[in-house]
């Protein structure tokens, strides 16, 4: 089997492949070890090779993993597998928001990410969901019940966090704020894009493609650019690992 | 030498003569060594007449503060600096030191963050920091800092400065018309009137002849290590250039240019057998931007733990160093001191308006080092090189050249998210 594991700041994904048939997959909780986490996932497999990426590539690498790559190098494999066109991606995960340009080969000819803070990541969408009293998985259709919108100016998720709580003691109804926040995420990604440059469709990944006000967000901003998304959004980089396994293998 | 037995050596006696902070200086020694033993002396196949170098960091708190103990007692001026523009070789004709003072580190902010704003360039902190929090050997050993003004937060932090020890600001213009070079003639001899005054003698025209002749060879040591890291597979690794770099501006000039010159043969030797540090398939990375002050090993080390090899710094701390030389067919003073002003003229820093210059020196360095990518450094609040960064970009979209543009302080806690750029950016390259 070829095995792909993406080691996230939040989630680990496992995708597995016999003969070229994705036969596994998995999500779950990063946790206080990622490290057990990790191998009580792969642990059933009878594996041939193992391609790790994300966060914890490294540790994956050290002890059962054979080879590594990049989540950018991963979400462009794993992309193409569904969108064999694709050139433009984007994947907002746990801790970082990326914009990746694909030649018309499926290469990576340029990418931008987010600086070191955690503006416009899932962890900030899951810290402001908190804040406003939502769960992550409701948060942005709550948003889009919104009526008005409401401009969330900070940029740092510590700052942003108080302006959202000084907003809800303005009396500014929850919707809307939340609203906001989504908008500020979408902002900062379309800053992104158009630093990197796109062309007529985008694919969405990670788990932040899950959430609906983000896409139609993004989908208003871009006008008749298509923004699309596999059903698992957030197993593109495991998918592009265990991809990646096949190939080498094959060679 | 093995990581075990490399140690920063203490000369806690020397120190407190120094008035420093010697309890909590001696722990910054310790983990100064531990860095570097595991950082530099775990590299394969470095040329052995490295071995100087390591040497030089091993007594970067000790023997060469010693040496310049010496010189300050026969009445020399030691001077400090921050900036390529200030004229050492007027130090050097006055029998002096001149060095470049500490602003590496991430453990002096904390002591500059008590008086100076956050929000301003880490390197500017961590100097204040260090002659704030006394744990600089260097800083307590200088008659005098000339600082300059190439940057708002340099500029300001001089005034604060000054109550620590004395300091005193070069004017640097902000462009390059026929006014801006007057001016910058009379900032030179204001420098060396400042010089003058400490040893209370005056440099002569034969003084400051030999000295330009001086930097000029250490200049020309440095051009020659640059040089000989073109080939491929790289002799030398990056980080170890580097190091050299950084060691310019506190080793003894005479003495540092020889061991450059030494090494370069080992290197030559090395380049005629097809030597290298990694093999000729590791993806050759140029660095631009802004300095690296020791002990900042941090973009080189996550570039060459990813298998790159870094072949090129333009930087202060780098090539634009030492890719000028001073003409030393002048025999009288004033014509020396336009000679030399002319030389200091042509540095293309991003203080400068326009500066198209340094994006062509940019583009002739990346051909001239063979490199097969170009990542843009810049400190955080750096204003002028981020904002030079736009046209570096440009420049690499025109020429098809590989890019990567970062911007990151001295703190570890970016370095999981550099850490992937980097990669991602070797993946990419490598193709």
């Amino acid at each position: 089997m070829h095995i792909g594991i993406d080691l996230g700041s939040r989630t680990i994904k496992v995708v597995a492949f016999r003969d070229g048939e994705l036969v596994d997959q998995q999500l779950v909780e990063s946790g206080f070890d990622p490290y057990d986490q990790a191998l009580s996932m792969i642990g059933r497999y009878d594996a041939k090779k193992i391609v790790a990426t994300g966060y914890g590539r490294h540790l994956a690498k050290k002890h059962f993993a054979h080879e590594v790559i990049t989540e950018i190098k991963a979400h462009a494999i794993g992309a193409r597998h569904f969108f064999p066109d694709c050139r433009t991606i984007i994947d907002i995960g746990g801790q970082d928001s990326k914009v990746i340009a694909l030649d018309q080969h499926g290469k990576v000819s340029n990418f931008q990410m987010n600086d070191k803070c955690a503006a416009g990541t899932g962890r900030f969408l899951e810290i402001m969901a908190a804040s406003l009293g939502f769960r992550l998985g409701k948060f942005g259709a709550a948003a889009l019940e919104s009526g008005n919108e409401v401009a969330i100016n900070s940029m740092c998720t510590v700052f942003a966090e108080s302006e959202v709580i000084s907003m809800k003691n303005r009396g500014i109804p929850v919707k809307d704020i939340a609203m906001g926040v989504h908008l500020s995420v979408v902002e900062r990604l379309v800053g992104m894009l158009n630093r990197v440059g796109y062309g007529e469709s985008i694919v969405f990944s990670g788990g932040v493609a899950r959430n609906p006000c983000i896409v139609q967000l993004l989908q208003d901003r871009l006008g008749t650019v298509k923004v699309e998304s596999n059903p698992s959004p957030d197993l593109v980089g495991a998918l592009g690992a265990a991809l990646h396994a096949g190939y080498q293998q094959e060679v | 030498m093995s990581t075990e037995n490399f140690e920063v050596k203490a000369y806690p006696e020397m120190w407190a003569e120094l008035d420093m902070d010697v309890p909590r200086f001696d722990k910054a020694r310790q983990m100064l060594g531990e860095v570097y033993g595991k950082m530099y002396l775990t590299q394969a196949n470095r040329p052995e007449k490295m071995a100087y170098f390591d040497n030089m960091v091993s007594e970067i708190f000790g023997g060469r503060i010693k040496e310049m103990l010496e010189v300050k007692k026969t009445g020399k001026p030691i001077v400090g600096t921050f900036c390529v523009y200030i004229p050492e070789e007027i130090v050097v004709a006055a029998g002096g030191v001149c060095v470049g003072l500490c602003g590496g580190s991430a453990g002096s902010i904390p002591d500059a963050e008590k008086i100076l704003p956050r929000n301003i360039c880490p390197m500017v902190k961590s100097a204040y920091g260090f002659k704030a929090g006394r744990i600089c050997p260097y800083f307590q050993t200088v008659d005098f800092v000339y600082g300059e003004t190439t940057c708002d937060a340099k500029k300001k932090t001089w005034e604060i400065l000054d109550r620590l020890v004395p300091t005193y600001v070069m004017e640097i213009p902000q462009m390059k018309k026929a006014r801006d070079r007057t001016l910058w003639i009379e900032e030179v001899k204001d420098f060396k009137a400042k010089v003058e005054e400490v040893c209370k003698s005056e440099i002569s025209a034969a003084d400051l002849a030999e000295a330009i002749k001086v930097i000029n060879n250490k200049r020309k040591a440095l051009q020659r290590l640059t040089a000989l890291r073109a080939a491929s597979p790289a002799p030398i690794s990056g980080k170890d250039g580097l190091l050299i770099e950084q060691i310019a501006f506190y080793d003894e000039p005479v003495r540092f240019a020889e061991k450059v010159n030494a090494l370069c043969d080992e290197l030559e030797q090395r380049v005629a057998a097809g030597i290298g540090v990694i093999d000729v398939e590791a993806p050759r990375i140029m660095v631009s931007g802004t300095p690296m002050a020791l002990p900042n090993w941090k973009v080189h080390n996550l570039l060459e733990t990813a298998g790159a090899v870094v072949v090129n710094e333009e930087s202060c701390i780098g090539t634009r160093y030492f890719k000028d030389l001073i003409d030393e067919n002048q025999t009288d003073m004033d014509r020396q001191l336009a000679a030399l002003t002319d030389r200091y003229m042509q540095i293309d820093c991003s203080c400068f308006t326009p500066n198209d210059e340094r994006i062509d020196q940019v583009l002739k360095e990346y051909r001239s080092s063979k490199a097969q990518g170009i990542l843009h450094y810049s400190l955080q609040f750096c204003h002028t090189y981020n904002i030079e960064e736009i046209k570096i970009r440009e420049m690499c979209e025109q020429e098809g050249i590989p890019y990567l543009s970062i911007e990151t302080d001295y703190s570890p806690e970016d370095v999981g998210q550099l850490q992937t750029r980097i990669e991602a950016f070797l993946e990419q390259i490598r193709g």
